[in-house]
């Protein structure tokens, strides 16, 4: 490999003199402990570097070697389960609390190969030739990296154990060359794994959040972003989805965030259990984090390391969701490394391609058929952390142009304690109607309807509160006031959902049904109490709908006849209200009802 | 100790905050040199660039005075290191850990790198065990949990002063754990005035909490570079106590506005490109290398807190300042110049205020078993309280509801009963009993956020 010898060094920057050539954007390493660095540019005589940890000890003269090729992270078995940096080195050694700097690669490990192939089979690039297995519950494939030429297998291994760097596989190309297949291959970071096609997807990837998945659901293959000011819940949001969501496998990358959260990460998912299989959670996840301590040049790559691991398990038929928090470091670390190569800045300082930049990450998300025929699926999540908490800055006005549902996080809701802090005017999903279908094919047939009841209901109440803020609440008429204390059930029984509640932190899509359907069956008696001429304070003042209001947390998911029971305690109390007001002559007595109904 | 190599004459250039000297001996970056002027005077710089023929030092002290002949330069070979041991807790540094008390030097048991060490996220140990301040809007509403970073976000002229001496004086471990004598502060003035540093030395004095502290003073008077090493000296000696003497470490970190105009400061002479406000790009990950310095690590004894105090340049909470910071602590504690005028102590606003570790710091086994739902609860009433206020001012007292004024009677007496407390130091059972007697003046039926048993236990 080519070499270059530093002339000029300083911060994260060198300077080095080239002897033999190399590439724009090429890996290399520099000096003896093999710091990781990257050509960012290059001129005749000298090239100019930039290095992904501390530099301190540096010096002109110190040894700069090329490695032929781009940033690429080594795939296969041993990834999963584990916490790297941003470059995909395993920061998990607990023999030294503190990251050092330099290289260190993960030590080949020994996995369990099952051979599905034969001597003589024709195979092909992303084919798989065994499937692998490394304890946990997730059996993978050994694929043939896309760009492999196809071929025939002239030898392969028996089953057993064998380590992950080693031949287990012989084809011959069609043109005769000689090539070996094994456990795991490396992939430059920046550039998507091929797939056969991309397909529409017309399924939800279920977060267990009734405010998403009722209101703002995401597709499987699907993209969201959640901006929001700090302390908004985004993180929380993240967490908790990644918890909780029907993927197959998480990868969580924690882009210039907080060391404390990435510990607590670790711990939680260790002790949980996923709901679908019983094992621990960490054994479907995979987190990748580069804390905002942590070298910025790093950072801006964790998100490609991040991605290219998913596309890796999303080409082995799994279903991939990836976390990303937060996108707004990433786009930061991108401006600090622009500004150091004088890049002419563009809007908020950031590089004109900022714009192409989130496209093309968001563009990695999909819903596809693998080279090797497998469905496969991986839905991108971003965190967005606009200065001041404004929405108007470049970040996330380039974000919501490529984003299928936007998760707008508000800071009066967060200050209220209202969580998930989403706010339901500032959001939207772009697949809803689409993803309808399913719900009603689950027979949640009303799914449609409520929803779009849910939203009519929440957008008259920011007009409505705003007038009760003028003019008192109890000088509006009657249906006025039973539509704030609907929209206030909807919020506090529906929408608010704790992240930190046994019970509530996640709703099956069964649940979450009941509780939809239950709210609408409020709002309908609620507008019976109307036509009868009862006061809409009446209801709200029973203790069922007390009930409601805590019904997320206090009943389990699966307790159905709970939930039988306030349908039934609703039913009965709004018979009784509108009996007794038949008698009392309220009712159609009530001044404030009169004329103006809605 | 370490090597220390000497060269003379070398200096060829001067400008603003960098020296230029030729490069005659194999020397690497960011390592620390010290500049010996002709006077003997003794300043102190990090190698910031490194070429065939040239080596540039940023002065960390004021360059002014500095001349290019007899100059003698030596350097260090290593980054800048501060040397700590037994015999740190009392003692009182300047802003570069220099003694200032007239005492002996410290015996010099280790040789710490004072910008610090990232800690691998996987060796770190989740914070969870709950520190006591003494103030309820704290204590009850907005826990600190040792290994948190919780800023107070603070503004001109309000009491963030005494509020920081307090809680140095009233801190402690929760009851069980108080005998064992390991508790520590480190407490830092940054670029602060004369008298303030006059202040805090002798409030610490009298009261004995210097007996358990070690205080750094960095003064508005010192250079700007040495501001940007103050907390990196502070949170070193706090990283020693906490980890290789077993103690927890609260850190009280004031004024990081100081820091932040000083980093500024340094950038601009730097001729780097400014970014929002005039300060650098980098502000985000530069505080973030004070800041993930809190923190527990698994397998040892000892924790460090941090509780930075900033003040708000006009009050503005979307400053660059206080927004970066929010983004990279665990939670914020706001304080409220309203609240200040009506003479509540301390003034801390509650809505925007916020401790994120609370939940792992707080309940069953931690602290009570009711504790977190009594604050969100309280939270809650009170921000419906606010509204109420709100409601009032336009359509006046009489126009509201009987629930509008029970709530803006509970509002009252939760901000005058609870929220301030003077000079009073208040265990957290003592706010409690506060809260739930506030929440027993409202009809349980509006209480979402307890459960009925709670109801029952505590508001009947
Ligand atoms: N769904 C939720 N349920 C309960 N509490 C929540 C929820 N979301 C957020 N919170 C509360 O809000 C706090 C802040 O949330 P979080 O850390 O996710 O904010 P963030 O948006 O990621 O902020 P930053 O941008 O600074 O990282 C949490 O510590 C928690 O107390
Ligand atoms: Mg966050």
């Amino acid at each position: 490999m080519s070499r270059a010898s530093a002339i000029w060094v300083s911060g994260p920057v060198m300077r080095a003199r080239p002897e033999g050539s190399f590439q724009l954007r090429e890996s290399v390493t520099v000096g003896e402990r093999r710091l990781l660095g990257e050509v960012i540019r290059i001129a005749r005589d000298e090239i100019t570097v930039q290095l992904y940890e501390d530099t301190s000890g540096l010096r002109p003269g110190v040894l700069v070697e090329g490695t032929g090729r781009p940033l690429s992270v080594r795939l296969g078995p041993g990834i999963l389960s584990r916490i790297f940096d941003g470059l995909l080195r395993p920061i998990g050694d607990p023999s030294d609390p503190y990251v050092q700097p330099g290289l260190c690669r993960i030590e080949p490990q020994r996995f369990h190969f099952e051979p599905g192939v034969r001597v003589g089979d024709r195979v092909s690039p992303g084919g798989s030739i065994g499937t692998l297995s490394n304890g946990t519950a997730l059996d993978l494939r050994c694929l043939i990296p896309p760009g492999h030429p196809p071929g025939e297998v002239v030898e392969i291994l028996d089953a057993g154990r064998y380590l992950d760097d080693e031949p287990l596989c012989r084809l011959r190309a069609d043109d005769g060359s000689p090539h070996a297949v094994t456990m795991s291959h490396e992939w430059p970071v920046r550039v998507p794994r091929p797939v056969a096609a991309r397909l529409p997807s017309d399924q939800p990837m279920l977060t267990g959040q009734r405010l998403i998945d009722c209101l703002f659901p995401v597709a499987r293959g699907g993209t969201g972003a959640i901006p929001g000011g700090f302390g908004t819940g985004k993180t929380v949001l993240l967490e908790t989805v990644a918890k909780w969501c029907d993927a197959d496998l998480i990868v969580y990358v924690g882009c210039g965030e907080r060391g404390n959260e990435m510990a607590g990460l670790l711990a939680e998912f260790s002790e949980l259990e996923d709901p679908r299989t019983g094992r621990p959670l960490m054994e479907r996840t995979l987190v990748i984090a580069n804390t905002s301590n942590m070298p910025v040049s790093a950072r801006e790559a964790s998100i490609y390391t991040g991605i290219t691991v998913a596309e890796y398990f999303r080409d082995q038929g799994l279903a991939v969701t990836l976390m990303a928090d937060s996108t707004s470091r990433w786009a930061e670390a991108l401006r600090e490394v622009s500004g150091r190569l004088g890049e002419l800045p563009g809007e908020g300082g950031y590089p004109a391609y900022l714009s192409s930049r989130l496209a093309d990450f968001y563009e990695r998300a999909a819903r596809v058929r693998t080279l090797g025929g497998d469905l496969g699926s991986v839905t991108l999540l971003g965190a967005v952390s606009p200065p001041s908490g404004d929405f108007s800055e470049p970040v996330t006005t380039h974000t919501k142009r490529y984003v299928g549902c936007l998760w707008g996080l508000d800071a009066k809701r967060a200050q209220a304690r209202f969580y998930p802090a989403i706010n339901p005017l500032n959001s939207y999903s772009l697949v809803a109607e689409r993803l309808a279908r399913w719900w009603h094919t689950q027979g949640c047939t009303r799914w449609q309807e409520l929803r779009s009841r849910f939203l009519t209901l929440l957008e008259e109440e920011s007009r409505l509160e705003r007038m009760a803020r003028i003019i008192g609440r109890d000088a509006m008429p009657a249906r006025q006031r039973a539509l704030l204390i609907c929209a206030q059930l909807v919020n506090e029984g529906f929408l608010r959902q704790s992240a930190f509640s046994e019970n509530d932190r996640y709703a099956s899509p069964e649940r979450q049904a009941v509780m939809m359907r239950l709210i609408g069956s409020f709002l309908e008696g609620t507008e019976r109490l109307l036509d009868a001429g009862i006061a809409p304070e009446r209801i709200a003042e029973d203790p069922v709908y007390r009930r409601l209001t805590r019904m997320g947390e206090e009943i389990p998911d699966g307790d159905w006849d709970a939930f039988a029971a306030i349908d039934r305690e609703l039913t009965a109390v709004v018979r009784r209200l509108i009996d007794a007001g038949r008698e009392s002559g309220e009712g159609v007595g009530d001044s404030r009802d009169g004329t103006d109904a809605m | 100790m370490y090597a220390r190599l000497v060269g003379e004459e070398i200096a060829y250039r001067a400008e603003g905050p960098l020296l230029f000297l030729e490069r005659s001996l194999d020397v690497g970056l960011n390592e620390a040199v010290e500049v010996e002027g002709a006077d003997g005077s003794v300043r102190l710089g990090r190698i910031a660039a490194l070429d065939l023929e040239s080596v540039t030092v940023e002065m960390l002290d004021d360059s002014a005075g500095l001349a290019l002949s007899g100059t003698r330069v030596r350097f260090l070979g290593e980054p800048l290191r501060f040397h700590v041991g037994p015999g740190l807790l009392g003692r009182i540094f300047d802003g570069v850990g220099k003694p200032l008390d007239g005492g002996p030097p410290l015996a010099a048991a280790r040789a710490y790198r004072v910008d610090g060490h990232p800690i691998k996220p996987s060796a770190r140990e989740a914070p969870d065990q709950y520190l006591e301040t003494g103030f309820s809007a704290i204590d009850l509403m907005n826990s600190l949990v040792r290994g948190q970073k919780l800023p107070i976000f603070s503004g001109g002229g309000l009491p963030h002063d005494r509020i920081a001496v307090d809680i140095a004086r009233n801190a402690r471990l929760p009851d069980e754990e108080s005998e064992s004598g390991e508790f520590a502060i480190v407490f830092a003035g940054i670029g602060i005035p004369h008298d303030s540093a006059e202040f805090f030395r002798e409030e610490m004095e009298k009261s004995g909490a210097l007996a358990r502290t070690v205080l750094f003073l960095n003064l508005a008077s010192d250079s700007s570079a040495q501001r940007l090493l103050t907390p990196r000296f502070a949170l070193t000696a706090a990283e020693y106590l906490a980890f290789a003497e077993g103690k927890h470490v609260l850190v009280i970190l004031t004024d990081l506005t100081n820091y932040c105009e000083a980093l500024r400061e340094v950038s601009a002479s730097r001729g780097e490109i400014p970014s929002r406000k005039g300060y650098p790009g980098y502000l985000y990950s530069d505080l973030a290398t004070l800041y993930e310095r809190a923190g527990r690590i698994r397998g040892l004894l000892g924790s460090v807190t941090q509780l930075p105090i900033l003040t708000m340049p006009n009050d503005d909470i979307t400053h660059p300042i206080p927004d970066l910071t929010g983004y990279i602590t665990e939670g914020q504690i706001v304080l409220d110049r309203d609240l200040h005028r009506r003479a509540h102590y301390p003034p801390i606003r509650l809505l925007p205020s916020l401790s994120r570790l609370m939940k792992d710091g707080t309940g069953r086994g931690r602290t009570h078993a009711d504790h977190p739902a009594l604050a969100a609860q309280l939270y809650a009433t009170y921000s419906q309280a606010r509204q109420a206020r709100v409601l009032a001012s336009v359509v006046g007292e009489d126009g509201l509801s009987e629930r509008d004024r029970r709530l803006l009677r509970f509002g009252d007496a939760f901000e005058r009963d609870l929220l301030a407390q003077g000079d009073a130091v208040r265990t957290l059972e003592e706010g409690m009993d506060i809260g739930w007697r506030l929440l027993r003046e409202l009809p349980p039926g509006e209480l979402h956020r307890l459960d009925d048993r709670q109801i029952h236990e505590h508001l009947r």
